[in-house]
């Protein structure tokens, strides 16, 4: 559906993006993930046809964005970074005049516009001014935005931004419904949300792409060894060398004391998971377990692998810019 | 053509959500109406002058076309007063837009660039027309009170249409310079006065340089239609005015897709 080759960016003494290339299959929903200013957005930018590349070819639907931008342009509905909202407007007469940009014919327009009010759960504030509304009503307001008219495809930058957690899931229950019938590219820092509702993994960073994966895949790669946090009320020294003692730990160490409530950081061997016999060895030796969990991996963390992984094997070569 | 409608129609209904469209319509409305009276009350000295130097001497006093005089002035006037209004009906249309990050939607909804111009520019301009639809108040004062020649009125007005035109489409194209609406208006007044004063420039300059300087002159070419004359080199002179704002306009968006 979306066919990406070799695009780049450039700026004046800057390159933005660095001959990136993928292709979003028709009913996927592909994760873009990276730090800010990685060019997730000025990727999404280019496959809207916002903004123009520098080099490479954008193919949505088969339509080449540079040559028919407009076919192209029928074809995707797009959350900007920031909502491109109106706020001197209510909130159903923005999303008409979109509608209406957007080639919604005036007999379907009322209709429409409460299709999407609906699927975004933003109807009760219909007649309000947007500019009055909180945060994740814009978001809600913008994200409603994209989806007027129904196109096959979706560019969503960053759409869970500012919503609270309930908000959250409903959107990313609407997004995992659009799959299917619907093309989706969204951006995303957050790491659950990408494994939560996408198929594919684009990690992106410095205008190059670092990875594609499934989410699964990408973490238990990324993550090799896991890392198990765990508090416990008994002697920081004695539960140190008995973790320590137990098979499959790679390393262990004290996070922190405070009084007998100790809190230890463990790394078990790839692909064991230690977690059992961890509670049963520190419950049968009479101490306290306060807490046990394994530590997910931030994005901060995997980028931080990611990129020094990528350093050890290949040194990156000073980029001629 | 239903696409420049969409955006014209938005853009001017915008005017009136905010306050911007009546403090516009306000003062003009207000600045119009007194500069209507002081010509008025000039005007009617003037006869009153002419009626005495007439009994002195005991000629019948020369024929005068009092309405005329005073519809020629009073246009004039308003067109001068347009020169501190127009800057404040475009000064929002894309630097609102930029700052608000609706420029993205716009650029990216299935129009082209040239339809979102042209949308902007007519929602401007219907605005302009607005303003000046209220001076119709004081021409119908002409109306009832004396009957004037309504040819040179119209071609006034049409004159006065044209160059309005060419200054929204100068303010259009500054506005998209920048982020910031006080900047666009300084901007777009301060070019449009230069044009204005190119008239004055060129009282000191050469033969050749004060043709063209005078050519230049966005009022100089108002005079004309203020008279009573339609001349197409001044018809011209406006619409290329006109094309070159909406031209400058189009390509500056282009730049802006460029610099993101």
């Amino acid at each position: 559906m979306i066919s990406v080759e070799n695009l780049t960016k450039r700026y004046a003494n800057k390159t933005a993006i660095d001959g990136v290339s993928f292709q979003v299959e028709k009913g996927e929903i592909l994760g873009f993930l990276g730090p800010n200013g990685a060019g997730k957005t000025t990727t999404m930018r280019m496959i809207t046809g916002y903004m123009p590349a520098s080099g490479g070819t954008i193919k949505v639907d088969g339509y080449d964005v540079a040559e028919q931008p407009l076919e192209v342009r029928k074809r995707i509905g797009y959350l900007p970074e920031n909502p491109p909202l109106y706020t001197e407007m209510k909130v159903h007469s923005y999303l008409q005049f979109v509608g209406k940009l957007k080639g919604v014919s005036s007999s379907g327009l009322r209709d429409e516009v409460n299709r999407v009010m609906d699927l975004v759960n933003i109807t009760d504030v219909r007649d309000r001014i947007i500019a009055k509304l909180s945060k994740g009503y814009k978001q809600r307001v913008g994200i409603a935005q994209a989806m007027l008219n129904d196109p096959p495809v979706l560019i969503l930058d960053e759409p869970t931004i500012g919503l609270d957690p309930k908000q959250i899931h409903e959107i990313r229950d609407l997004v995992k419904g659009l799959a299917g019938n619907h093309t989706v590219v969204l951006s995303t820092h957050i790491l659950p949300e990408v494994e939560q509702t996408c198929h594919r993994v684009i990690i992106i960073d410095h205008g190059k792409i670092v990875a594609v994966d499934t989410p699964q895949n990408l973490r238990s790669q990324i993550q090799g060894a896991a890392r198990i946090f765990v508090e416990v009320d008994g002697p920081a020294a004695d539960v140190l060398s008995a973790v320590k003692a137990l098979p499959g730990v790679a390393n262990a160490q004290i996070a922190s004391e405070e009084g007998s409530r100790n809190r230890f950081q463990i790394e078990s061997e790839t692909g064991r998971d230690i977690r059992v016999d961890l509670a049963r060895t520190l419950v049968s030796k009479g101490w306290g377990l306060l807490e046990l969990r394994s530590e997910n991996m931030s994005l901060e963390d995997i980028f931080i692998k990611l990129t020094t992984a990528e350093e050890t094997v290949a040194p990156p070569v000073a980029s001629a810019s | 053509m239903r696409n420049i409608f969409v955006i014209a129609e938005r853009d001017f209904k915008t005017y009136f959500t905010s306050p911007i469209a009546y403090v516009v319509l306000t003062i003009f409305i207000l600045l119009a109406g007194f500069f209507f009276s002081l010509i008025l009350n000039n005007m009617l000295e003037m006869s009153t002058m002419r009626a005495m130097q007439s009994a002195q001497t005991g000629q019948p006093p020369e024929p005068y076309d009092m309405p005329g005089e005073v519809s020629r002035a009073f246009l004039n006037v308003v067109s001068s007063i347009m020169l501190f209004i127009f800057p404040m009906i475009t000064m929002a249309l894309f630097s609102e837009e930029k700052k608000r990050g609706t420029i993205e939607l716009l650029l990216t909804a299935p129009i082209t660039d040239l339809q979102v111009v042209l949308g902007k520019f007519f929602a401007a301009a219907g605005f302009y027309v607005v303003l000046l639809l209220t001076t119709l108040v004081e021409m119908s004062v002409l109306y009832v009170y004396s009957s004037p020649a309504s040819g040179p009125i119209l071609t006034a007005y049409l004159g006065i249409l044209l160059y309005g035109l060419a200054v929204v489409a100068i303010g259009m194209f500054i506005s998209t310079l920048t982020e910031n609406q006080i900047i666009a208006a300084v901007l777009s007044f301060g070019t449009v006065l230069m044009f204005m004063l190119l008239d004055a420039f060129s009282r000191r300059a050469g033969e050749s340089a004060k043709a063209v300087l005078t050519y230049l002159s966005i009022i100089e070419h108002l005079n004309d239609f203020l008279v009573g004359i339609v001349s197409t080199s001044h018809v011209i002179y406006y619409v290329s005015l006109i094309l070159v704002g909406l031209f400058l306009t189009y390509r500056s968006l282009d730049s802006l897709r460029w610099r993101g």
